[in-house]
């Protein structure tokens, strides 16, 4: 069956609450407004304003009390407009979500699942364009999935509500309105593992969230000159499984990373020295890295796309790297 | 009429309200165009607010205001040129063109932005405002915020330490009733909004935002309070915004019938008739002064469309102040001097 991203995300969202009373869903303009994305359009009506709460603008807050209704035995998803606004919560996930079990010595648990759109490339300038899922991944306590398919927009927000940790869902906002194909399966979809998404064998393109498009445009691009590229979407930044990535390189022996956010300190960088820590022997080049570009994102399109990765980028690398 | 305004005063305002109008009425159209990308917060029907207010404040004050901020720009006196040449992106706009519709700034004005995220103006001011009190200055500094941003802690932060040190800011909340979609009354336990900045022990009055006269005086007045170093004050000027949210929303938050009822209230529909009634103002000035707010939007236009883009190769220029491709400034030039 064909659907948009955002029409999965709301179908997660509708059998979420379908199938346990204590979900409820909050966050700014998620009820009467419908969403700013549109993923909860219609579940206010459905649902009514206990469990589609529309919340004042107080990301700290919010989240906090997503964190306290998880305590209190709720299974909260909050809805945190886009990750540029999620900074204003930051304390709430770094110093609370994320620390209370440990630090209780495992008394308490977080069952809290929080969504964002992240990402650039809408020509919304500087403090519209951040993505710092990157950023997230640096945080122990916490679980941070990149859904890039319509299977995994609805099906990993339905695992998500299955753990008793926090988890954090970033949703690239390009991809809301893109059409693809809901896989048969189970329907909580697995969030252990990478997925090959194309096999290849000459060099391995390591990406997640809404770079896994480029990547793959990039392999199309790259067949038509014989070479052949694997395109390995990671899904799940924290905890990163690390095995499938690995097997990936130790068989095309080359590795691009993919990652929108910029170079330095990057989830990128994370991945390179995960390579070069335990698969540095079977390298037949250094890894490359394409990232956005160390400014601002700006407004205007042709300095938008120059700041940001392109598929030509990504070609380049691979040609880069195969001599 | 009331004695406190002269007949150039009020065409002023008048002036000011519609270059605000027509130069967004006409960003609108420019966007469906595809000349305009990104988010367009439109102003209108708040108009009032930015008119009256800002004349009250000299060269010399600052402001702080939101991503809905093109009619603060256009009446401090930013070129109707450059901030249209922003809205298209072109390095000829008064940010170069990399902020786009919400982040005009203006340094010769004094005009900080153009801040995109909701409250995070109020701490800005504040700063400004401290830094003018610790070297003496007898300058003010206007922040202008939504009523969505009193949700937001940095609000309350603000308010409760600009008050505590004195700080010579001026809180400007325009409440036009929502928050994107959310209505003042289903976001605030406490819907008056000047009863929380009493709660910090601060100076605040409701003013009626469609009525410039009533912004300006309200405004001149809550100024000199400022100026004179009573510490801060708060306004809050009710308001309505007639447009969507940004270009497009379903709207499905408020009714038909309720924005009609603003519309009768309409700032610029509502002064002009007073300006009538009181024999100030007749067919014939006003034809003169669309004519030559057309004239003023058209130019804008053309100035933007025949404008560079900035070259790709300054993309990296002030990142910070040592990016390549940065002209040594002044200063700068002194601190080598110096070593
Ligand atoms: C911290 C933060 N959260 C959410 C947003 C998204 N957002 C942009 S404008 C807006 C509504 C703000 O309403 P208000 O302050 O009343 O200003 P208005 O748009 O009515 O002028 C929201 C939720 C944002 N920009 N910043
Ligand atoms: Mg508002």
């Amino acid at each position: 069956m064909n659907i948009t991203y955002r029409e999965a995300v709301r179908s997660g969202l509708r059998e979420a609450l379908q199938r346990d009373p204590r979900v409820f869903l909050m966050g700014e303009d998620v009820g009467k407004y419908g969403g700013t994305y549109a993923c909860s359009k219609g579940l206010l009506d459905e649902f009514g304003p206990e469990r589609i709460r529309d919340t004042p603008l107080s990301e700290s807050t919010f989240v906090g009390a997503g964190i306290g209704a998880a305590l209190g035995g709720m299974r909260p998803i909050v809805e945190v407009m886009t990750v540029n606004f999620s900074l204003l919560a930051l304390d709430q996930i770094m110093n609370n979500a994320a620390t209370l079990r440990h630090m209780s010595g495992g008394q308490f648990s977080v069952p809290l699942v929080v969504r964002m759109a992240t990402g650039a490339g809408r020509q919304v300038a500087a403090q519209h364009s951040h993505s710092l899922e990157g950023w997230y991944a640096h945080i122990p306590g916490i679980t941070v999935l990149t859904p890039a398919t319509v299977t995994d927009a609805r099906g990993m927000l339905l695992t998500a509500l299955e753990q008793p940790d926090p988890v954090f869902i970033f949703e690239h906002a390009y991809l809301y309105s893109m059409e693809g194909t809901l896989e048969e399966g189970p329907v909580p979809v697995e969030i252990s593992h990478a997925a090959v998404r194309r096999i290849g064998k000459d060099v391995s393109l390591l990406t997640f969230g809404g770079s896994l498009w480029k990547a793959l445009a990039a392999a199309t691009q790259l067949a038509q000159a014989g070479i052949e590229a694997e395109v390995v979407d990671l899904r799940v930044l924290r905890p990163l499984d690390r095995d499938t990535l690995l097997a990936s390189v130790r068989k095309t022996h080359r590795a691009v990373v993919i990652d929108e956010a910029w170079r330095t300190g990057s989830f990128a960088a994370e991945i390179s020295a995960v390579i070069m820590e335990q698969a540095f022997y079977e390298l037949d080049a250094p890894v490359a890295r394409v990232c956005s570009e160390e400014v601002p994102i700006p407004y205007p399109k042709h300095l938008e796309e120059a700041a940001l990765p392109s598929v030509e980028n990504i070609v380049q690398a691979v040609r880069r790297l195969l001599g | 009429m009331t004695a406190s305004m002269t007949r150039e005063q009020g065409v002023e305002w008048l002036r000011q309200m519609l270059r605000i109008r027509r130069f967004e009425e006409r960003a609108a159209e420019l966007y469906q165009l595809g000349k305009i990308h990104g988010f367009l917060h439109l102003y209108i029907g708040e108009e009032a607010v930015a008119a009256g207010s800002i004349p009250a404040l000299t060269h010399d004050d600052a402001i702080v205001a939101t991503y809905r901020e093109h009619g603060h720009a256009l009446v401090r006196g930013t070129s109707m040129r450059s901030l249209m040449a922003e809205l298209f992106g072109k390095a000829t706009g008064c940010a170069r063109g990399r902020g786009g519709s919400m982040h005009f700034f203006d340094a010769s004005r004094r005009f900080y932005g153009g801040l995109a995220i909701v409250g995070g103006g109020l701490p800005v001011a504040v700063g400004l405002a401290l830094a003018d009190k610790l070297q003496g200055r007898a300058r003010v500094t206007a922040c202008y915020f939504g009523d969505g941003a009193v949700a937001e802690g940095e609000f309350h932060e603000s308010l409760n330490l600009a008050a505590l040190w004195k700080l010579p800011v001026l809180f400007l909340c325009e409440n036009n009733l929502y928050a994107m979609g959310t209505a003042l009354a289903r976001h605030q336990s406490q819907p008056d909004i000047a009863e929380k900045a009493r709660a910090y022990a601060m100076t605040a009055h409701t003013v009626d935002g469609m009525d410039v006269l009533a912004v300006e005086v309200a405004t001149r007045r809550a100024v000199e309070f400022v100026r004179q170093g009573n510490g801060p004050c708060f306004l809050e000027y009710r308001t309505y915004r007639f447009r969507a949210h940004s270009m497009y929303d379903a709207e499905l938050y408020r009714t038909k019938d309720e924005v009609n009822e603003w519309k009768q209230r309409d700032p610029i529909a509502i002064f002009e008739q007073r300006l009538r009634a009181a024999r100030l103002w007749n067919d014939e000035d006003r034809a003169q002064l669309d004519a030559s707010i057309a004239a003023e939007v058209e130019d804008a236009v053309a100035f933007a469309e025949a404008g560079p883009w900035e070259p790709v190769d300054d993309l990296p220029k002030d990142v910070d102040s040592r990016a390549v491709g940065n002209q040594q400034s002044a200063i700068s030039q002194k601190l080598n001097a110096d070593r």
